[in-house]
């Protein structure tokens, strides 16, 4: 039990995907103009990365390591098209949103890296701490940086209105510059505080 | 014939420049952060990704074409778009290993990371779903690697002149990296309404 909160608290603050390993970017900063798009997109990659580490894990001691990578491919890339072919019959809009984005989950390095560095080595039990956590490590800072750059960008928090409505959109924000902005001066911060909790 | 090429030319100006695939849709990042330490290194990645995109995006548009539409298999194109993907590199990888050593040696050791790259694998799906004919395909992919190399080897030239700046302990390693992306980034705003 203690081992699961490790590997839990592990992936949120320790080894963030985001901002500490630096994989599975793209998704981040594509989708995250807007709050609920955040969420659902981490919907999305937590739903895969769970039951793709709880399937590898279990299978481990089965798949021979020449063809390992073709069989983790096939893994996720299931639970990938399911997570697809839901959204799109349940939330059109939020799939139209999204775009590209959700096929593009099967390529996403934390699903890959996890499965290839942790589910295909360690037990379900652990494989599942650290699918959570990493899974809600990448949904808070997906968030984090979706909240502020539709505040900035267009004066509200998850589609409702904050800010007064002569408050002029800062365009900045919403394009692709904003988003590269945000995102290294929120690595810089979590120096920042880590360097001085070190001390 | 001259609507033909002037589509051609406004998919390549699009598609390299003003929607650049790094700098303006955010693919493909994992390698332009890995791979653009140095200069050198960064040209090898963008051979090995041009001619590795082509490739898949012209297979996986012929399997389009001719195996999944008529079939009605849409559905499936995630799963087998990205085998096909991963089987394309280990034989290009075999292939080229066997016939031709030299420039083997000189993309080898990025071809096994190109096989997650989301930027080959969304170039297959944009492709298709642009409805682009196979020249069009040939075109797009080519000038969306060309894209991807100018974005990396201008960040590659950027980080090599940071390591000697002096920066705030914080900054430096990589939101520096991203804050250059940022500029970078705004730069290539300026091509914005060059198509229309």
């Amino acid at each position: 039990m203690r081992q699961f909160f490790f590997y839990f608290k592990n992936g949120i603050f320790g080894e963030n995907p985001i901002l500490r390993l630096m994989i599975g970017l793209c998704s981040v900063l594509a989708v995250s103009v807007k709050g609920e798009n955040c969420l659902a997109m981490g919907a999305g990659v937590i739903f895969v990365l769970v039951c793709s580490s709880l399937v590898i894990s279990a299978i481990r001691h089965f798949v021979p390591s020449q063809v390992r990578i073709p069989i983790f491919i096939v893994i996720i890339s299931t639970f990938t098209t399911i997570v697809d072919l839901v959204m799109k019959a349940y939330l059109p809009a939020l799939s139209r949103a999204m775009g590209i984005f959700i096929p593009l989950i099967v390529v996403n390095c934390i699903i890959m890296g996890r499965a290839e560095a942790f589910a295909s080595r360690k037990p379900i039990v652990l494989a599942l701490a650290d699918a959570l956590g990493m899974g809600v490590g990448y949904t808070l800072v997906i968030t984090a940086i979706g909240v502020v750059r539709e505040l900035f960008g267009y004066g509200s928090l998850f589609s409702r209105q904050v800010l007064p409505p002569t408050y002029q959109g800062m365009m900045f924000m919403i394009l692709p510059p904003g988003a590269f902005l945000l995102i290294g001066i929120y690595i810089a911060m979590l120096n920042y505080f880590g360097r001085r909790r070190e001390k | 014939m001259n609507g033909e090429l002037v589509m051609l030319l406004k998919i390549f100006l699009s598609a390299a420049f003003v929607d650049n695939i790094i700098l303006a849709r955010y693919i493909g990042l994992c390698p332009y952060i890995g791979m653009s330490s140095n200069v050198a290194n960064s040209i090898g990645m963008g051979m090995a990704v041009t001619f590795v995109m082509v490739l898949a995006s012209c297979v996986t548009w012929a399997l389009w074409k001719f195996v999944f539409l008529p079939l009605h298999l849409e559905y499936f194109r995630i799963m087998v778009f990205i085998l096909v993907i991963a089987v394309l590199v280990q034989l290009v990888e075999i292939v080229l290993k066997k016939n031709m050593p030299n420039l083997y040696r000189a993309m080898g050791i990025y071809l096994p990371l190109i096989t997650t790259n989301c930027a080959i694998l969304a170039v297959a799906f944009l492709g298709v779903d642009y409805g682009y004919t196979l020249l069009q395909v040939v075109v797009y992919s080519i000038s969306v690697a060309l894209g991807f190399t100018v974005a990396l080897v201008l960040l590659a030239g950027i980080r090599e002149r940071l390591r000697f700046a002096r920066l705030s302990p914080f900054y430096q390693g990589y939101p520096i990296v991203f804050i250059a992306t940022c500029l970078l980034a705004i730069a290539f705003l300026g091509f914005k309404g060059l198509v229309r």
